[in-house]
């Protein structure tokens, strides 16, 4: 009797085991997940179009057609080209320059008083307020929407960088100097590698930023690129295509963040991979 | 009967053959807390010095600027004859919080200090997988640090320092954060290590019994300000087995020497 009661809890106990791994199983499966996940979405936006909740608001089969056909009469790959040369060049420009600047103020203390205090006004600032002031003084070409993604992106890039620099873990410092590191080695063996997931927090936000700014520019100053698109669908009240326009960028920008988040892992912290 | 395990050195003695390292009248203050007040010592050469004191007596400011790490008030460092004031060649230092990068393998770790030196990858990597398997972590080569238990970081630490070939070792603390029973088998182990490499130790630590298990030579230090209390040499036979160490009269009686010696400094 005994010897049947154990044997049927451990039968039990190996079932719900291999159940659990069963579970477990299928949550390992992220790519899974993700795709209904984006299916939720799509489903949830077919049915509030299908409702509708707003004449406006397209339902999410019509807003896909409508990306197919801008494709392929070209006219979104032609806003791309226009829209996609000012923002690389703005975030390229912001991603060096304010991982440069934020290094040198970390550890220049002159460098952190002249500088950190502009940044920290920058970036408490409404700075889609300045995007008129640099058409002003740089007109409606590829200057002043490249000046409009540095404004948006630079702050939240440098101020990130500084304050993971100034936080470096000491004894590493240290242990670099005490094996005769010299101060350019400490800085690139030790300074930055340390400081590169706050850095790169500081980097997906500033890519982020520099997509807002991009827009903002093409909407308020210069009405080229995806900026023009989502305008001219608009006013025609092609609102699936407007819709198409906008989940483009979103999806663009979004491809963008996970190429970078890829960055960091593979090249500066290949310890966290599959953390 | 004490006089027979411990040979007291008053300062006036001689100093020891062949000092590798000598301080002489070293003095530091941190704003108006005087941390050290003229030491003078000589580590002898091939021998494993331990600097043991309560806390607040300096060991460790003492330790790091004989590394160069830390700039002295008053007061010289010479090492082989040649003052020194900044970190060298010629001496490696292992940290108490073992002070690996993150980042990087075991491998890459214990590497670094060649790597910084400019040795071609597989020229250093070659010597740290050596040292990799003279600290006992062979297999453990492209492990990252948080992969590794307390004990395992401090031998990639020893490993790094070993691997750059300095004649001096500083140790600082090595074992305090590696719990109790991974510390006996390094503290083992280190003994084993000493015999086959013919290096200069210096090594800071706060446990009485581990420095007379450990050492050749123990500098007491005397807190606020640090000054050295006393020289003692315990005479212990180590080239057995390790575990008969611990019942050795003459380590037993040095640990009791010198637990009644700091006593007085116990809060």
């Amino acid at each position: 009797m005994a010897t049947g009661i154990r044997t049927e809890s451990e039968a039990v106990g190996l079932a719900t085991r291999s159940t659990r791994g069963e579970v477990d199983g299928w949550r390992d499966q992220p790519v899974l997940l993700r795709l209904v996940s984006i299916a939720l979405f799509a489903g949830i936006w077919e049915i509030a179009g299908r409702i509708p909740v707003s004449f406006a608001f397209p339902t999410f089969s019509a807003t896909f057609t409508a990306f197919i056909g801008l494709i392929a009469d070209g006219s979104l790959p032609l806003a791309y080209v226009s829209t996609l040369q000012p923002l690389l060049l703005g975030i390229v420009l912001s991603a060096f320059l304010g991982v440069g600047l934020g290094t040198l103020c970390g550890l220049w203390r002159t460098g952190e008083w002249l500088l950190i205090p502009v940044f920290i006004v920058l970036q408490a600032a409404p700075v889609a307020a300045f995007i008129p002031m640099v058409t002003f003084v740089y007109g409606i070409g590829m200057t002043a929407k490249t000046l409009a993604v540095m404004i948006l992106a630079l702050p939240v890039i440098v101020l990130n960088t500084y304050k993971a620099v100034r936080n470096v873990n000491e004894s590493l410092v240290v242990m670099c100097r005490s094996f005769l590191g010299t101060r350019w080695q400490v800085v690139t063996q030790i300074v930055l590698p340390d400081a590169s997931p706050v850095i790169f927090a500081g980097l997906r936000l500033g890519v982020a930023a520099g997509f807002v700014g991009v827009v903002l520019a093409e909407l308020l100053i210069t009405p080229t690129g995806i900026g023009d698109l989502i305008t001219f669908h608009r006013s025609r009240a092609d609102y699936a295509e407007m819709y198409a326009t906008i989940a483009s960028i979103i999806a663009l920008s979004t491809l963008t963040l996970i190429v970078l988040q890829w960055i960091e892992v593979r090249v500066f912290r290949p310890e966290t991979r599959g953390a | 009967m004490r006089a027979a395990v411990l040979r007291k050195e008053p300062s006036s003695m001689p100093a020891p053959i062949d000092p590798i390292v000598e301080v002489r009248g070293i003095s530091k203050s941190y704003g108006s807390t005087e941390a050290l007040r003229g030491i003078d010592l000589d580590f002898p050469r091939g021998k494993l010095t331990s600097l043991l004191g309560p806390s607040g007596c300096g060991k460790t400011t003492l330790l790091k600027i004989i590394a160069g790490l830390i700039k002295a008030n008053a007061g010289s460092i010479a090492v082989d004859g040649k003052v020194v004031t900044a970190p060298g060649p010629e001496r490696a230092f292992v940290f108490q919080d073992f002070a690996l990068m993150p980042w990087a393998t075991a491998l890459r770790n214990v590497a670094f200090g060649l790597e910084l030196r400019g040795k071609a990858r597989a020229e250093r990597e070659e010597i740290a997988r050596h040292y990799i398997a003279e600290v006992g972590l062979a297999g453990f080569e492209d492990k990252y640090p948080h992969q590794l238990s307390g004990g395992m970081r401090q031998r990639v630490g020893l490993a790094r320092a070993l691997s750059v070939d300095a004649d001096v070792l500083l140790l600082d603390e090595p074992f305090s954060a590696v719990d109790e029973q991974n510390r006996r088998k390094f503290q083992e182990d280190l003994i084993r290590l000493r015999s086959n490499q013919n290096k200069t130790f210096i090594f800071v630590t706060h446990s009485i019994e581990e420095a007379v298990y450990i050492s050749d030579r123990i500098v007491l230090l005397s807190p606020r300000p640090g000054r050295v209390s006393q020289i003692i040499e315990p005479e212990i036979d180590r080239s057995g087995d390790p575990d008969l160490i611990h019942r050795d009269k003459h380590y037993l009686d040095t640990v009791q020497e010198i637990w009644q010696g700091l006593k007085q400094y116990a809060e």
